[in-house]
C-alpha cells in the first residue's frame, strides 16, 4: 500500500502539469473552436458565444485558408521526401568500413540541426539575396540568371524547402545510421553467397530492413513539417502574395495578431486532424508490411 | 576502379560537408566585416578588415546582454524543473506496479501526436487570467513536464535490476531515498541526454516565447533577433553578429557533449 502511495507521489507533479497545462488546454481549444471568441471576449469571457460549426464553415470558405493549406502541403510533400532522401543518402555514404574521418563528416552534417532556426533563417535570407547573395553568385558563375529567391512567388517556397532540408537532414541521418547498424551482417553475407551484387543487396536487404526506421522517420518528419512557421516568419512574412503562408502562420496571425481566437482554434484542430490522419496512415502501412 | 570509387565517395562527402558548413562559416565571417562590406558583388567570403563594432553595438545600442540572460535563465530553469519532474514520473512508470499504469502510459504516448500549437490559445488565456503573460513563469509553465522526457527515462529505468531496489528497501531506505541516491545516479547518462535536449529545445524555441513575451526587455534571443532582422534589413553584418550570439552557445554545448546528444536521438528512435 505504501508502495502505491509512493508511486502516486512520484507521478503527481508530472501528471498534474500535463493535465492542467496540456490536456485541459487541448479540450478547451476544442470548445473554443465552436465559439466566436474575439478581442472583446478577451476582456470578458462572457462575450464569447457558441456558434456551432460556424468557424469551420467559415474556414472552408476562406481563400487564405486554402492557400495556407496548399502551401503547407507543398512544403510537406516536396520537402519531406527530399529531406528523407538526403538523410538516407548521407547515412549510406557514411557506412563503408574503410571510411576515415567518419565522426568529422557526421558532426559537420549534424551541425545545422542544433543551430537556432530563427538565426539561420536570418543567415539564409542573405544567402538568397537577389543582388549580393552567395547562391545567385554561384548561379552566375554557371551562367544562370539571378533569381529573386524570396521575392518571386514561384521560388519563395522552394527556397524555404532548400533551407529546411539543409537544417534538418542531419537529424534523420543519425536515426538512419542507427537503423543501418542494427542490420545483422549475416544477412549481407547470405545475400552475397546467393550471388547478389552490391545493388541487389541494397534492394533486398538494406531497404526492407530499414522499413520500420523509415516509417518512424516519415512520421516525425511529417509532424515537424506540418508545423512550418519560423522560416516564413523571418524570411518572407508569409509572402510574396501569400505563397509561403503556412497553417501555423495563419493560426498565429488569426489568434495572436487579430485575436480571432475561436477561428484560430478551429485552424489548430484542422492541423491536429491532418497530423493524426498522417500518423495513423503511416502506422497502418507499417503494420501491413509486417515490420 | 575501386580506388576511383573511394576517391569519388570522399569528394562527395567533402562537398556535402562544405554545403552544410558554408552558411555557418559565412555567418561568423560576415559578423566581423566592416558595415556594408557584405553588400557587394561578388559577395566577399572573408572580412576585408576584422572589426568587432557589431558585437559592441549589440551589447551597447541593443540590449543583447538582457536577451542572453533571458534565454539562459529560461533554458536552465526549464531544464532543471523538467528533469526533476520527468525523472520521478519515468521512474514510477518503470518500477512501480499500480492499476491502470500501462493504460495511462499508452495514453501519454498516444497524445504525443497532438501538436503543441493546439494548446497555445487556451494556455494564453489561462496565463492571461493568472497575470503570467510577459513573465518568465509564462514561458516555463508548458515545459514543466514532457511526455518525451518521461518516455526516455522510463525506457532507461526499466534496465535497472529490481533486486537492487529491493535490497535498498530491505536496508530500510525510503522510496524517495531510493529514487534520489540509487535510481538517479544510475540514470545519469539518460539524464544528461535529456538535459541537453531540453536546454537546446528551450533555447531555440520561438513561437511560444514570441506569444508570451510582449515587452522588449523580456524577449529571448530568437524573438529579439527575429524582430531586429525585420527592422534592420540593411544591416547585414550586425544581424550576422546577432545570429552568431544566438547560435554560438548551443553549438558550443553540442560540440562538447555531442556523444550524449547523438545517443539520445538513437534511443528516442528505438521502439519499445
Amino acid at each position: 500500500m505504501a508502495n502505491r502511495r509512493a508511486a502516486f507521489l512520484f507521478l503527481a507533479p508530472a501528471l498534474l502539469a500535463i493535465g492542467v497545462f496540456f490536456f485541459l488546454p487541448v479540450l478547451a481549444a476544442f470548445v473554443l473552436s465552436f465559439t466566436d471568441f474575439d478581442i472583446y471576449a478577451l476582456g470578458n469571457f462572457a462575450y464569447a458565444r457558441f456558434v456551432g460549426l460556424h468557424n469551420y464553415a467559415q474556414l472552408l470558405g476562406d481563400p487564405l485558408f486554402w492557400q495556407a493549406l496548399k502551401n503547407t502541403f507543398y512544403f510537406l510533400v516536396a520537402g519531406g521526401p527530399l529531406s528523407i532522401a538526403v538523410s538516407l543518402g548521407a547515412a549510406l555514404m557514411l557506412q563503408p568500413k574503410f571510411l576515415r574521418f567518419k565522426q568529422l563528416f557526421r558532426t559537420a552534417y549534424f551541425a545545422p540541426v542544433v543551430t537556432t532556426l530563427v538565426a539561420v533563417a536570418v543567415v539564409w535570407r542573405f544567402v538568397y539575396h537577389p543582388r549580393f547573395g552567395i547562391l545567385n553568385y554561384l548561379l552566375s558563375l554557371a551562367g544562370l540568371g539571378g533569381i529573386d529567391w524570396l521575392g518571386d512567388p514561384h521560388w519563395a517556397m522552394p527556397a524555404i524547402i532548400l533551407m529546411a532540408v539543409w537544417k534538418n537532414f542531419g537529424y534523420n541521418m543519425i536515426i538512419f545510421i542507427a537503423g543501418l547498424q542494427a542490420i545483422p551482417g549475416e544477412l549481407y553475407e547470405a545475400a552475397a553467397i546467393d550471388g547478389a551484387g552490391r545493388f541487389q543487396q541494397f534492394r533486398s536487404v538494406t531497404l526492407p530492413m530499414l522499413a520500420p526506421t523509415t516509417v518512424f522517420i516519415g512520421i516525425i518528419t511529417m509532424i515537424g513539417y506540418f508545423q512550418l512557421f519560423a522560416e516564413p516568419y523571418v524570411m518572407t512574412q508569409g509572402g510574396p502574395r501569400n505563397t509561403t503562408l503556412s497553417i501555423v502562420y495563419l493560426m498565429y496571425q488569426q489568434g495572436f495578431r487579430w485575436w480571432n481566437m475561436g477561428y484560430s482554434a478551429a485552424l489548430a484542430f484542422i492541423l491536429f486532424a491532418f497530423i493524426l490522419a498522417g500518423s495513423v496512415l503511416q502506422a497502418r502501412m507499417q503494420k501491413r508490411w509486417g515490420v | 576502379m575501386r580506388r576511383i570509387g573511394r576517391l569519388l565517395l570522399y569528394v562527395l562527402l567533402a562537398a556535402l560537408a562544405v554545403l552544410t558548413l558554408a552558411p555557418i562559416v559565412w555567418m561568423v565571417s560576415a559578423s566581423f566585416m566592416p558595415a556594408g562590406q557584405s553588400s557587394a558583388f561578388p559577395p566577399p567570403f572573408f572580412p576585408r578588415a576584422v572589426t568587432f563594432e557589431h558585437y559592441e553595438r549589440l551589447f551597447t545600442g541593443i540590449r543583447l546582454a538582457r536577451y542572453l540572460f533571458n534565454s539562459a535563465f529560461l533554458a536552465l530553469s526549464v531544464t532543471a524543473i523538467s528533469l526533476a519532474v520527468n525523472s520521478m514520473a519515468g521512474y514510477a512508470f518503470a518500477k512501480y506496479r499500480f492499476r491502470g499504469r500501462d493504460r495511462l502510459f499508452r495514453l501519454l504516448i498516444a497524445s504525443m501526436v497532438i501538436p503543441s500549437q493546439v494548446t497555445m490559445l487556451p494556455l494564453f488565456l489561462m496565463l492571461n487570467k493568472m497575470g503570467l503573460i510577459n513573465t518568465y513563469l509564462g514561458v516555463i509553465i508548458p515545459g514543466i513536464a514532457g511526455i518525451f522526457g518521461i518516455f526516455l527515462i522510463r525506457q532507461f529505468a526499466l534496465s535497472i535490476p529490481d533486486s537492487l531496489i529491493e535490497a535498498a528497501r530491505m536496508d530500510g531506505a525510503s522510496d524517495f531515498r531510493i529514487y534520489w541516491s540509487l535510481v538517479l545516479p544510475l540514470c545519469k547518462p539518460v539524464l544528461v541526454t535529456l538535459a541537453i535536449f531540453t536546454f537546446m529545445g528551450t533555447w531555440n524555441d520561438f513561437l511560444w516565447p514570441l506569444i508570451v513575451m510582449t515587452d522588449d526587455s523580456m524577449y529571448t534571443l530568437p524573438v529579439a533577433l527575429a524582430n531586429l532582422s525585420l527592422e534592420h534589413v540593411q544591416d547585414t553584418e550586425l544581424m550576422m553578429a546577432g545570429a552568431v550570439m544566438t547560435v554560438a552557445p548551443v553549438l558550443v554545448l553540442f560540440a562538447s557533449v555531442q556523444r550524449y546528444y547523438i545517443s539520445g536521438i538513437m534511443a528516442g528512435s528505438l521502439k519499445e
